[in-house]
């Protein structure tokens, strides 16, 4: 007996955008890090214009296939990389969604750049929270934060910036209602 | 090259934004000082081969002397703080480190099989034991 699995137009839409993530983590994995634990998260960027353009629920979507096929791609999963990735990302969804109405409420005053910067912070201090309680059970572990800390506003900031520059309703924004691929 | 206007900044870094910004910013050095000058040490460990031989509060002075496979190390607790007085080995890197006032902080005498470790207020588990 056969049952038809039926695709929505959601799924393709979540289909799309996530292979888009999967693409920048996979480039970003290539490029060697100064610091193990720093990178720019530039799939975030992924996220956070699913978040403003369409809702949380597909943005955790993408969000969560992204990194199950990353991991999966490089070799982590389920290795202390996955749960790490896994933990960050929960958290940034988890402040995603408490911080998602100030911007859609609030747009003059709350942008793209403030959930970025909130969700680096949430993704930042999850994992060293993992690493402090289950890899590395030392309180050492707290020493590195600030060098975290900075990464993560460094980075959040960059990131924010490119998604509301990417988001612009003229010609510069390539993730306006008019170019975003929508399901055709 | 005007694909990046002045004014188009303004809006992609919102007030909000700006003053999330600024109060990470703001938080970093207090969150740097008070990670990287953490609280008082508490307890000095004292360990042979990795082996945890003896325990003493910082605030009480003494000196502690443990022998290991060169010879006697002396060690000494004064005011809050320990040093490795003395050591057999040749380099005494461990002596010159001088005194261990935080946290965390460690001298090795290598050559000697001896270790002397800070721990603040509540027993720290020793991640090198693996």
């Amino acid at each position: 007996m056969l049952h038809r699995l039926v695709l929505t137009p959601d799924d393709h839409r979540i289909a799309r955008l996530t292979a888009a993530a999967i693409a920048i983590a996979l480039v970003e994995s290539a490029v060697p890090s100064p610091l193990p634990g720093v990178k720019p998260g530039l799939a975030n960027i992924v996220t956070l214009l699913v978040l403003l353009r369409y809702d949380w629920a597909t943005a955790a979507w993408v969000t969560l296939l992204r990194v199950l096929a990353v991991s999966l791609l490089v070799g982590q999963f389920l290795a202390p990389g996955f749960v790490l990735s896994l933990g960050g990302a929960l958290a940034s969804l988890a402040i995603l969604l408490v911080a998602r109405p100030l911007v859609v409420h609030q747009p003059q005053w709350f942008g793209p750049v403030s959930l970025s910067i909130l969700a680096a912070l949430a993704h930042m201090l999850t994992q060293l929270l993992i690493v402090r309680v289950w890899l590395v059970p030392s309180p050492g572990v707290w020493v590195l934060a600030p060098v975290f800390f900075g990464a993560a506003l460094f980075f959040g900031l960059l990131n924010g910036l490119i998604v509301a520059w990417l988001m612009q309703p003229n010609a510069y924004g390539v993730a306006s209602n008019e170019n975003l691929p929508h399901n055709t | 090259m005007n694909w990046f206007p002045k004014q188009k900044i303004k809006k992609l870094l919102r007030p909000g934004d700006a003053l999330i910004l600024l109060a990470g910013i703001a938080g970093w050095p207090v969150l740097t000082l008070s990670l990287w000058q953490s609280g008082p040490a508490a307890q000095a460990q004292v360990r042979r081969d990795g082996v945890l031989v003896a325990a003493y509060p910082l605030n009480e002075d003494r000196t502690v002397s443990v022998v290991g496979p060169l010879g006697t190390t002396m060690i000494r607790i004064e005011s809050g703080r320990a040093r490795v007085v003395s050591d057999p080995g040749p380099r005494q890197y461990c002596v010159r480190q001088g005194w261990l006032s935080r946290p965390g902080e460690m001298a090795l005498c290598a050559p000697n099989h001896i270790s002397l470790t800070l721990t603040g207020g509540q027993a720290t588990y020793e991640s090198m034991a693996y």
